[in-house]
């Protein structure tokens, strides 16, 4: 059980750490001073949630490895993200398409983690899911905007939704490891939260003008590790240079 | 490939009410291409620090201000009337802080 618990608590600190990582990425380069202030907000959210996620991991695991140690000396076979998560930035659409589609799935995750039997995740996903739901009440706003806005954005939401939809199917997609934690209690079962997040985003996306792709097709491999997209390893370099070329380095 | 650009999004002035009770203070302006986006930028922007419990925003064009080339008729009238300051009368007790 200890194993699967570890492994499952990487899933939820590594999805917010790479979500984290990327959102970060647009410091300083947003298309307006606000949104460039929100988006950072957003990404010191998600960092401080990695912090709780893979603290408990590392006292999970016991093993003397420290949050920062899961999330600067592990290599991309290590992570177990979602595929969705590690994808580029993009435009700012596509930004934005990405965290509404992580959003509308993390908040009803994280809604069920608040019931979980053990105290700590229970206690964390209680903390965290007050952030979340103001990043879903972002989110859901801007596709609507930008999907119902001028002819350019209209089209360039759609785009980013075709790009990214094959992403959603992991994200319920429930392996060895969750089974084993759901029939303890410990975390709720993502494949039955999915009727919720399709009725949310259907009605987002009806709001927004946007098509929903027909084909349910899905990507996997990110959680369970065995197959990262390209774009995790790239990242990882930036994120991770400065502890893997002056290792121990405090400030 | 260059794009036409955009027009400016118009500028808000936000107001900040600290806690229940205190009025709204202005706490400075950022754009935004309507008011619920206003309101949304300002809570980024300047709630991050549990500032406030109430936003306002208002459009900057919605605000008129007084001339100050007219400080001189404005104000000077007031100088040296030191009496007009509540301080000159006893408030009782049971009136508390005013």
């Amino acid at each position: 059980m200890t194993t699967e618990l570890f492994e499952y608590l990487l899933r939820l600190g590594d999805n917010s750490l790479v979500l984290g990582h990327r959102l970060s990425e647009w410091c300083g380069k947003s298309p307006i001073l606000e949104e460039d202030i929100a988006i950072s907000n957003t990404a010191l959210d998600f960092i401080g949630q990695t912090q709780l996620w893979l603290g408990l991991a590392a006292t999970v695991e016991g093993q003397g490895r420290s949050a920062d140690d899961l999330a600067m000396l592990r290599d991309v076979w290590d992570f177990r993200n979602l595929l969705l998560v590690e994808q580029p930035n993009g435009n700012f659409g596509e930004t934005i398409m990405r965290q509404y589609l992580f959003d509308a799935w993390h908040v009803l995750l994280l809604d069920g983690l608040t019931r979980s039997h053990h105290q700590e995740i229970s206690a964390i996903a209680q903390k965290v899911v007050k952030e979340v739901r103001y990043h879903i009440e972002r989110s859901r706003d801007l596709v609507i905007r930008l999907g119902d806005g001028t002819p350019v954005s209209h089209e360039k939401m759609q785009i980013a939704l075709d790009r990214l939809w094959p992403y959603v199917g992991e994200m319920f997609d429930v392996d060895p490891v969750e089974h084993t934690l759901i029939e303890q209690g410990l975390i709720p079962d993502t494949s039955t939260l999915r009727a919720a997040f399709d009725a949310e985003v259907l009605k987002t996306f009806a709001t927004a003008t946007l098509t929903l792709p027909s084909s349910n097709f899905a990507h996997l491999g990110g959680k369970s590790g065995k197959r990262h997209s390209e774009h995790l390893g790239h990242l990882l370099t930036q994120m991770q240079w400065l502890q893997r070329a002056y290792p121990g380095a405090t400030w | 490939m260059t794009e036409p650009k955009a027009p400016e999004w118009p500028l808000w002035e936000v107001f900040i009410r600290g806690q229940h009770g205190a009025s709204h203070r202005h706490v400075g302006s950022l754009h935004a291409p309507d008011a619920e986006m206003a309101i949304k930028h300002a809570r980024d922007v300047y709630t991050r620090r549990k500032e406030g419990v109430s936003i306002w925003v208002v459009p900057t064009t919605a605000i008129a201000a007084s001339n100050p080339d007219m400080k001189g008729p404005l104000y000077d009238p007031s100088d040296s009337k030191p009496y007009r300051h509540p301080t000159f009368f006893d408030i009782p007790k049971e009136i508390g802080t005013m």
